[in-house]
């Protein structure tokens, strides 16, 4: 069993707040490339805003993209450097609200990159106001009577609008427990290698714990995930092209 | 290498490919289109890569991704398109990322129409999207500098870590003329150690941010890079300014009916020059000492508003009158600057 943590990664750099997920993603990212033996190679193409505080925590050669736009700028950076494994770290308001269209259309021409996006339910850096995947009836900075689906709509569900697309990869998993954490990896892992057989569009959503924005303490926002986030969010891989196809 | 007849866009288009450039995506849009349509199957032939992007933002952003990449990137776009380019451009500038973006302008403000147009020139000027920067712009007149600057574009850019901007235009995108395409030059993805490409455990990693974030000088950088290419940049050309009364000012394929304008006139014995910017930022001042006896000057420009007469005003310290001559939908047309002319030159005698 490996305790020792990745090279390419730094905890005392990092900014994020306590019991915020971005740093287990970060360290999933690292141990994933350490053992894929990619560490060299990775490229990593960051959202504004929390998803930028990876900068100075992973050893990475990142660009930070304009927000919402780190797909297509991963895109671009991908065609230019065919042999390196391109990631577009982002958000769930940059992917599912400002990205969406390049969220799209980067599926639809199932473009080899890997997708991740880090889903907790509101917008982080701003102070927490109210997003594409806030659940209905959560109090949010801009949504203070609580989100009224009759207005905002439900929760957007990224496998049910991506169902029809013949991407290479579409998974979704959970941060709130170590056992959550474990097939989060597989997952991640999975994307990896998809991507690196060049199987195209490898989307993994991560549902990660907000306890600033959410004013929970670290345990309580985890525990969100499981008891509230998950029954309109299901964990599971949802897309997967085969070898064959 | 042999003349050849091309449309203005396709010469650019093939000059981008000549200049080394292997990576485009854009939007359809009147009237550059043509360039979108060309590199489609020619990027193919070379090995480079096409992309038609779902929309100007991806595919600045997209541009934005190769050029930190290291390849020779370009994007292309008309009014409307251009406009959504602007956050890309801002975020190039930011992170000192070269990249070559054309505007082939078309009319008007809003849809506009897809007629020749120059009613960019602030916006492509004066920095056009947010923060505290300016991009070189250069505006060429014909067919054969529409492939002659694409070279120097990527110089520019490239020289200066920094979008550089052609402001091309519907009539000049749209002409044939016979065309000699430059020199191909072979460009290396690794010539510069600011790309990313992957870094080795160890070793120090590429972060492509906002440049005020990594550099504790960013004001002096800033400032300081955006005088040395105000002095260094300027680029014009003059026609028959030294003993010239009034003074056309004009770019682009305003400058081209205004030489006419100038024959005619000094045919007519009214002393009439031109000077034309090749570069619309930085504003070829330097073009202006030359001008020795002028008495006023005007501009020519295929908008209403004339854009281009503060440059002008600036560049004359305010001590001579500077009108503006403009149309919209059509091409100015000489003998109405000759008239023009006349008039103004009764007024300042």
């Amino acid at each position: 069993m490996k305790l020792k943590a990745p090279e390419r990664i730094t905890f005392t750099q990092n900014g994020f707040c306590p019991g915020c997920g971005h740093g287990i993603c970060g360290r999933l990212i690292a141990e994933i490339a350490e053992e894929m033996n990619i560490a060299d190679k990775l490229l990593t193409v960051v959202d504004v805003a929390c998803c930028s505080l990876h900068m100075e925590s992973w050893q990475y050669d990142t660009i930070m993209a304009a927000h919402g736009r780190p797909i297509p700028t991963a895109i671009g950076a991908k065609k230019v450097r065919k042999d390196n494994p391109v990631i577009a770290y982002l958000g769930d308001g940059a992917a599912y609200s400002i990205g969406m269209a390049e969220m799209m259309h980067a599926a639809i021409r199932n473009d080899n990159i890997i997708c991740l996006v880090v889903n907790n339910s509101l917008y982080g850096m701003t102070g927490g106001q109210c997003a594409p995947t806030s659940l209905p009836g959560q109090k949010t900075t801009s949504s203070p009577y609580g989100k009224d689906p009759s207005k905002a709509g439900m929760p957007f569900r990224i496998e049910e609008a991506f169902s029809g697309l013949n991407i290479g990869y579409m998974a979704r998993c959970s941060l709130a427990t170590a056992k959550d954490i474990r097939v989060a990896k597989q997952y991640l892992k999975k994307a990896f290698e998809k991507h690196m057989d060049n199987k195209g569009f490898c989307l993994v959503e991560i549902m990660s714990p907000c306890p600033t924005n959410l004013n929970m303490t670290p345990i309580a926002s985890a525990e969100r995930i499981t008891n509230e986030m998950t029954k309109y969010f299901p964990v599971g891989e949802f897309k997967e092209l085969k070898e064959e196809e | 290498m042999a003349k050849v007849l091309l449309k203005g866009n396709e010469a650019l288009a093939e000059a981008a490919i000549a200049a080394g450039c292997r990576f485009y995506s854009g939007y359809p849009i009147t009237p550059q289109t043509e360039i979108l349509e060309y590199l489609s199957w020619r990027m193919e032939e070379v090995g480079g890569d096409f992309i038609q992007a779902e929309s100007e933002l991806a595919g600045i952003n997209m541009v934005l991704g190769a050029s930190a990449a290291g390849a020779r990137a370009l994007t292309t776009s008309a009014g409307p398109g251009f406009t959504l380019k602007q956050e890309g451009i801002s975020y190039l500038v930011a992170a000192d990322l070269p990249a070559v973006i054309v505007d082939v302008m078309r009319i008007g403000s809003g849809l506009g129409d897809i007629a020749q147009g120059q009613g960019d020139y602030w916006q492509m000027t004066r920095g056009g999207g947010h923060g505290d920067y300016r991009t070189i712009v250069l505006a060429p007149n014909s067919v054969q500098e529409n492939a002659n600057m694409m070279a120097l574009a990527f110089d520019l850019a490239e020289q200066y870590r920094h979008p550089v901007l052609i402001a091309s235009d519907a009539a000049i995108g749209q002409m044939i003329e016979a065309v000699e395409i430059p020199e191909f030059i072979e460009h290396d993805i690794d010539k510069f150690d600011w790309t990313i490409k992957g870094c080795k455990e160890g070793t120090p990693y590429k972060k492509i941010q906002n440049v005020y974030y990594t550099d504790p000088q960013y004001d002096i950088h800033l400032a300081e890079r955006y005088k040395t290419i105000e002095e260094n940049e300027q680029r014009y050309e003059n026609y028959c300014v030294e003993d010239a009364e009034i003074v056309v000012v004009a770019y682009g394929i305003s400058s081209r009916v205004s030489r006419e304008a100038v024959d005619i006139a000094r045919s007519q014995g009214v002393k009439l020059g031109l000077i034309r910017p090749i570069t619309l930022w930085p504003f070829p001042q330097k073009a202006f000492e030359e001008a020795k006896e002028a008495k006023a000057f005007m501009t020519v420009e295929m908008n209403i508003l004339g854009q281009m007469v503060d440059d002008v005003k600036l560049a004359v310290e305010g001590k001579f009158p500077v009108e503006h001559y403009g149309s919209i939908f059509e091409i100015p047309e000489s003998d109405g600057i000759v008239e023009k002319a006349k008039e103004m030159l009764k007024e300042v005698k």
